[in-house]
């Protein structure tokens, strides 16, 4: 983590937020757009959630990460607080690296 | 460009001559008021997991907490330090970083006409518009209790992000994260994230397109591009929507 990346992110993220409050304001969007915009999460973060337990650098790999968060999806779909599906996945994490 | 902590972390909605001072004391607002709070306690808690992921990917404590002090939009957070604590470059973890950033800017024209306030509260404001705050602010009646809700959402959810990052990165630099599983706090943070989101038949389509396109393209480029690839899901969005009613916020829990 470098300082550079913090002062950019920063920058950047307030850019969106002060684009949309103060620059545009209260207009609308074509629908279509607002449409994608709102995919965005669903489509990156599910992205992210393949990286950080299924892979390694460039590898692919399946390992404790990946039994940790196979429970903590199960937690999320019965409807778990954010904090059990959390603690859930790690200490399912922990287990498995320990047996291993 | 930055907001200091103490400024908004005491939101003063009372300020406005058009408000009576005491909102607070006011019994039809209460249960708004305890939502409001709730949610911020909640959130919180991914503030703590924020703080334990970000040191483990090699954040030292202050980068932690002042990340959460001046980005304060935690997916774009989350995703920035996990990018980079794989090897990542910082074009590659900016790029994803902002494109999670980038609803901001529509959470923004939501709240452009429902807040009151000249430019300098807009600045502050600005800061302050996040999935949380603008879900509790246009889920409200009426436009008093919209700026309420906002400001109230803002300030407890700054305190509680903060908090919960400044707890989160001291527990985690005290242990080895690995021992206890903490690696995976990012990804079960996602996990919770992502969740509530995927209720819509779109949001599944494109999560499953971004999840494969990552995996994909992880063999073949670097670190932190397959992140920005799989924004290639939000194509989905180019189809109409086969059911009306559709929110322009999403609500996440």
């Amino acid at each position: 983590m470098t300082w550079t990346l913090i002062v950019l992110l920063a920058a950047g993220a307030y850019a969106f937020k002060f684009t949309g409050l103060v620059l545009i304001g209260a207009r609308t969007l074509p629908p279509v757009f607002e449409r994608c915009l709102a995919l965005i999460p669903a489509a990156v973060i599910s992205a992210l959630i393949v990286k950080d337990t299924l892979t390694s650098g460039q590898e692919i790999v399946l390992d404790a990460r990946a039994a940790g968060i196979a429970v903590a999806m199960i937690a999320a779909w019965r409807r778990a607080p954010l904090i059990v599906v959390i603690v859930i996945g790690a200490a399912m994490t922990a287990v498995v690296r320990q047996v291993s | 460009m930055t907001v200091s902590g103490p400024q908004s972390s005491q939101p003063n909605p009372g300020r406005s001559p058009d408000r009576p001072p005491h909102w607070w004391r006011e019994e039809s607002l209460r249960p708004m008021i305890v939502a409001c709070l709730t949610l911020s306690a909640a959130v919180g808690v991914f503030g703590v997991s924020f703080g334990v992921g970000s040191v483990a990917a090699g954040a030292s404590v202050l980068q932690t907490c002042v990340i959460s002090l001046v980005v304060f939009t935690g997916a774009s957070q989350f995703s920035a330090v996990s990018v980079i604590g794989a090897g990542g470059s910082i074009g590659s973890a900016l790029g994803g970083a902002l494109l999670l950033a980038a609803r901001n800017g529509v959470y923004g024209m939501a709240m452009s006409r429902r807040l009151d306030g000249g430019l300098g509260r807009r600045i502050l404001a600005a800061q302050l518009t996040i999935d949380e705050t603008t879900a509790m602010a246009v889920a409200q009646p009426t436009r008093r209790e919209q700026q309420i809700a906002f400001w109230l959402t803002g300030g407890a959810l700054y305190a509680c992000w903060n908090l919960g990052t400044l707890i989160g990165a001291l527990a985690g630099s005290a242990i080895d994260p690995e021992t206890y599983g903490l690696d995976v706090a990012f990804p079960a943070g996602f996990i919770a994230m992502i969740w509530p989101l995927l209720s819509r038949v779109e949001a599944r389509l494109a999560a499953i397109v971004g999840a494969a396109v990552c995996l994909l393209a992880v063999p073949f480029t670097p670190v932190g591009v397959p992140i920005l690839l799989s924004v290639i899901g939000v194509l989905v969005g180019l189809r109409p929507p086969r059911t009306g009613g559709e929110s322009p916020v999403e609500i996440r829990s």
